[in-house]
Order: structure tokens, then sequence, then C-alpha cells
């Protein structure tokens, strides 16, 4: 197809995408908005309170970045697992692989829905958090530039969760044993500075202290990790995701027989 | 020389577990052609469809769409061809305007004219009046129909039905052909896979077989039917008989009961000279039918004898 029938058919899944997450808003959006509340009421304001500072700010305010980017990384990734899973378990994926879209385009379309998703959930909890807190936002550019780079980077590692599912208990244990704890251990709701070295060194590791560390930079201009390193750790991952996205939808792996 | 709508060269396919689903097959599809592709289950139908349609990837061979090399040209080939499969395989909770409208653009057209190719063919297939529920709602034929108009929506040069009509009833049935012979006629090329073999019989006028994986047949649907030189006709009679009477020439007569026969016909025998038979010995027919469809019986044969059954 030339560019214009592109841009027609990722319109066109973008657009499917997002009015399935409108449609089922009960489930894609409602639950967010609820878990973050609680998270604010109770490690924010109740315990919080009796925390104290952390890296110099008040607790409450210190844990907005982080649980803002775990409601982006963790829809993010839901909405391309069970989208792109439950479209391959219906068979209706087919209705894209018959076409001539080429496979670049329905990768597009699909991680731009998850991207929206991961934005409309993050606004949400960014509307909850004000109703707790005041946030002024120190880098606007490096705050936006770190939610799309995670809601991409976390978009592709659920695409690739549904490349390889077979069932629908295969979308459920990565989000649950690895996403959730990874997510925890990420710096969401403490400063990696009060690990003991051994458990700083394995921090490093997990992506997301990179990304909760980016985004808290760009909203409070703090950060456990120097800004490059956070970036380009984003970026390598994205570019690594991407590409093993690509391959196993041009192999159509999961997807032709 | 006419263009192929299709061209196939020796392609072949195994599964990861080893199955062998086609053995090299080669294969070609006039442009306009109403063309039917028959074979008992698991013979390779499907998987042949798989692999021109892009959901089966092949083992070895060439596959060509109007020209265009599946494998080179994937994008212009897959522009050419619409599918309606076995299976149902739309999104149960879309409404079907939007499964036709978003099929309209994951094929490039821009949104105002998916919009209006889907009106166009959800009317033409009787669905707009269901154009905006559920698709989980729509009777068995409906969803049949839902999916010959999300096919069409692009208006392809090559429309693939992959046994369209099982579990339709014969009203739906009727107008289904009706506007697939309509679109053919209209010059879009036409593959058909069925078990219904009058279906194919009525509809088709070019034939493949395919039996484990290698065409047994390729021809015009009358040289296939050239081909048979017995039939056989069940024939309800007037009066009750206790014997089949025995008739002269190559007509062969067998009771069923009181009042029923069979009569095998040699080709060359006219209707006419079997009636002046059983007149001759004082039969009186009040009904006759053809015991199994022509291309049935034909069908049969070749897979039988590909089976060893009959030699």
């Amino acid at each position: 197809m030339n560019a214009a029938g592109n841009w027609e058919a990722l319109k066109t899944i973008v657009f499917r995408e997002v009015h399935r997450i409108l449609r089922i808003w009960g489930q894609t959006l409602v639950p967010p908005a609820i878990t973050m509340t609680l998270y604010f009421a109770i490690f924010g304001k109740l315990i919080g309170a009796r925390i104290g500072e952390m890296d110099g700010m008040r607790y409450i305010d210190f844990i907005v970045p982080g649980l803002i980017m775990m409601a982006v990384i963790q829809n993010s990734y839901g909405n391309i697992v069970s989208s792109f899973f439950g479209a391959k378990f219906q068979r209706f994926i087919e209705e894209l692989l018959v076409s001539p879209t080429p496979n670049w385009v329905i990768l597009l379309g699909y991680t731009l829905g998850a991207v929206a998703r991961g934005l409309m959930v993050g606004a949400i909890v960014l509307v909850v958090a004000m109703c707790f807190t005041r946030i002024q936002v120190q880098h606007p550019l490096i705050t936006l530039m770190t939610l799309l780079l995670s809601s991409v980077m976390f978009a592709f590692a659920g695409f690739i969760n549904a490349v390889y599912a077979k069932k629908f208990d295969d979308i459920a244990i990565v989000p649950t044993f690895i996403l959730t704890p990874l997510t925890y251990l990420g710096g969401v709701f403490y400063s990696v500075a009060l690990l003991p070295p051994f458990w700083q060194r394995a921090s490093e590791l997990n992506p997301i202290l990179y990304t909760v560390n980016a985004f808290r930079y760009g909203l409070l201009g703090v950060s456990d990790v120097p800004l490059a390193t956070a970036f380009a750790v984003m970026l390598g991952f994205t570019v690594v995701l991407g590409l093993i996205s690509m391959h196993l939808l041009s192999r159509g792996k999961g997807l032709r027989a | 020389m006419t263009e192929l709508a299709l061209s196939i060269r020796g392609l072949r396919k195994t599964y990861d577990n080893g199955v062998t689903a086609l053995a090299g097959i080669d294969l070609d599809v006039a442009t306009g052609d109403f063309f039917a592709l028959l074979g008992p289950n698991g013979a390779g139908k499907s998987t042949t469809i798989g692999i021109v349609t892009s959901l089966v990837n092949r083992t070895g061979g060439s596959v060509q769409v109007f020209g265009h090399d599946l494998g080179n040209e994937r994008e212009a080939a897959l522009s050419c061809v619409g599918v309606v499969p076995q299976e149902i395989n739309f999104n149960q909770f879309e409404k079907p305007f939007d499964i036709v409208s978003n099929q309209a653009g994951f094929y490039g057209l821009p949104r105002k004219l998916a919009r209006e190719r889907a009106e166009k063919y959800l009317r033409q297939l009787s669905l707009w009046d269901k154009a905006h529920v559920a698709a989980r709602t729509l009777s068995g034929g409906m969803k049949r129909r839902l999916m010959i108009a999300r096919a069409m929506v692009h208006e392809p040069r090559l429309l693939i039905l992959d046994e369209p009509t099982a579990g339709v009833d014969i009203e739906i049935r009727r107008s289904m052909w009706q506007f697939v012979q309509g679109i053919n006629a209209a010059g879009t090329t036409v593959i058909l896979t069925t078990h219904y073999l009058e279906e194919a019989e009525s509809l088709c006028r070019n034939i493949a077989i395919i039996d484990r994986g290698r065409i047994v047949e390729h021809t015009s649907m009358k040289a296939l039917l050239a081909k048979l030189d017995r039939e056989t006709f069940v024939l309800d009679l007037v009066d009750s008989m206790d014997a089949a009477p025995t008739v002269s020439g190559a007509v062969q007569l067998r009771r069923i009961d009181a009042t029923t026969l069979e009569a095998e016909v040699p080709r060359d025998t006219t209707l006419n000279e079997l009636f002046a038979e059983l007149g001759r010995s004082g039969i009186r027919v009040r009904s006759l039918r053809n015991k199994a469809n022509r291309l049935e019986e034909l069908f049969l044969g070749l897979v039988e004898r590909g089976n060893g059954v009959a030699q």
C-alpha cells in the first residue's frame, strides 16, 4: 500500500483500540482510578504523614510520580496484551493478517492504542493525585518524553507476551509475577538510596527504576539515577523490544501456521 | 493469453507436527472464472487458501495473484484478494458496520469511502437493519453474510469462499449464491470450496479436486462431467411390483421396494429410450430423480481411487 493507504490502516487500528478502551471503560479506566485513590489515601495521607520526608520532600509528593508511572506502565502493557491476545483468541486478528497492512503499521497501531490508554490512565491518576497534594511540573518536556517512552517500551513488552500467549493464563502470568514485583521494587514507594549497597546494585538491573526516576525528575526535579543513564536504558529497552516485536510479527509467530 | 487470477506452482506445506498438507500442487485460475476447489476433509483445501491469504506460511513453491508474487509483492497480491473463511472470525462485540468499515480501512480506503462501501454491501446482503447491533446477536446465516460483506468491502478482484454455506438454510444459501453470481458476472473471479457438490456443479465453470495434498483433477466442469459413463436414477412407480423386470439394452433395473426402482443408465442411452423400455414392460413412472449428484459420483470415484478403495 502507499503512504496514504498505510495512514488509513494505522488510523483504523488506533481508532478501533481507543474505541475499545472507551467501550469497556469500567475495565480499563475506572480500576486504576480506584486503586490509585487508595494508594494516595493509605500510603500518602495516612501512613505517609508518619513517614516524614523522602529525598527532602513530603512522602505523598515523593510517591506521586511513581504511582502515575506504575499506572501508565501497567495499563500500556495490559492494553496491548489483552487486546492483541483477544484478537488472536477470537481470530479476528486474521482481518489484519489477510489485508495488505504492513507489519510495522500493525505494531505501531496497537502500540499507539496502548500509549493512548497509558496516557488516559496517567491523566486520571494525576487528577486523583491533585486531590491529595499539589505538584508543579519541573521539566515538562522530560516528563512527557518519559511518559511516552515508558509507555511504548511496555507496550512492546506486552505485545511480545501476547504473541507467545496461548491461553488467558499466559497473559496474566507476566504481569502478576514479573511486572508487578518489578514495579514495586522500582523505587515507586522509596528512594533506592535507602537500600543496602547490594540491593542498590540489584535494583539497577530493573528497567522500571529508570522510568520511575526519570519521571520523578521531570515532575519533581529529583532522581536516584542520572537522567542520561535513565534515558539510555529506556531507549535501549524500547529499541530491543521493538525489534523483537517486529521480528515475531514478520515470522508470524503464534499468528500464522 | 488470459491473465491468471491465481497461479500456484509446486506449493508445499509441512506443518510443525510433521504433517504434509500439500505435496507440491500446481493450480491455475483464470480471470473471471467461477472455480471450485473440492476435496475431502483434510485434503489441503484450507491450507491452500490459508497460504494464498497469507494466514499460513508455505514450505515451498510460489503463489501469484494477478501476476503479483505473494513472496515479493505481498501487499499488492493481498490487495486483490477477499476471503470468506470457514470459521467465524470477527469481533463478536463489535457492530457489523464497524467490522466492515474497519476492514476497508485495513485495505487503505479513506474513512468516508469505507463507510459508504460498508453501507452498500451491508444493504446488498440484507444486513443494513442489523448494522448497529452487536455482531454476536446475529443469526448463523447473518454472520456468514457479514463475512461476505467484509470480504467485498475493498472490492477485490479475487474472492475466495471457504465453505461459506456450511450450516446455512436453503433460502439464505440461495440469496448468497445470487449475490456471488452477480459479482462474478460483474468480473470478480470466485474460488469456492464446499461440501455441497450440487452447488459446485451448478455454479462453477472449472474445477480442481485435491486429495491428500495432491491435485487429482484439474479441468472444466463440463469435461469432468463428460467422464461420467453411467448415471443412476430413482424411479417412483404408479403400480407396485414383486420383482424388477429385465429390459433390453444396457439399462439395469434394481427393485428397492414395491413402488421404487433404481435404473442405471449408460451415458449413451437417452431418457426417451429408457422410458420406451419401461413402457414396453408395462411400468408406469410417477417421478424420477438422480440417485446422487453427478459431480458427487465422480468426486467419490476420484477420491476413492486415490485411497485404493476402488480400482
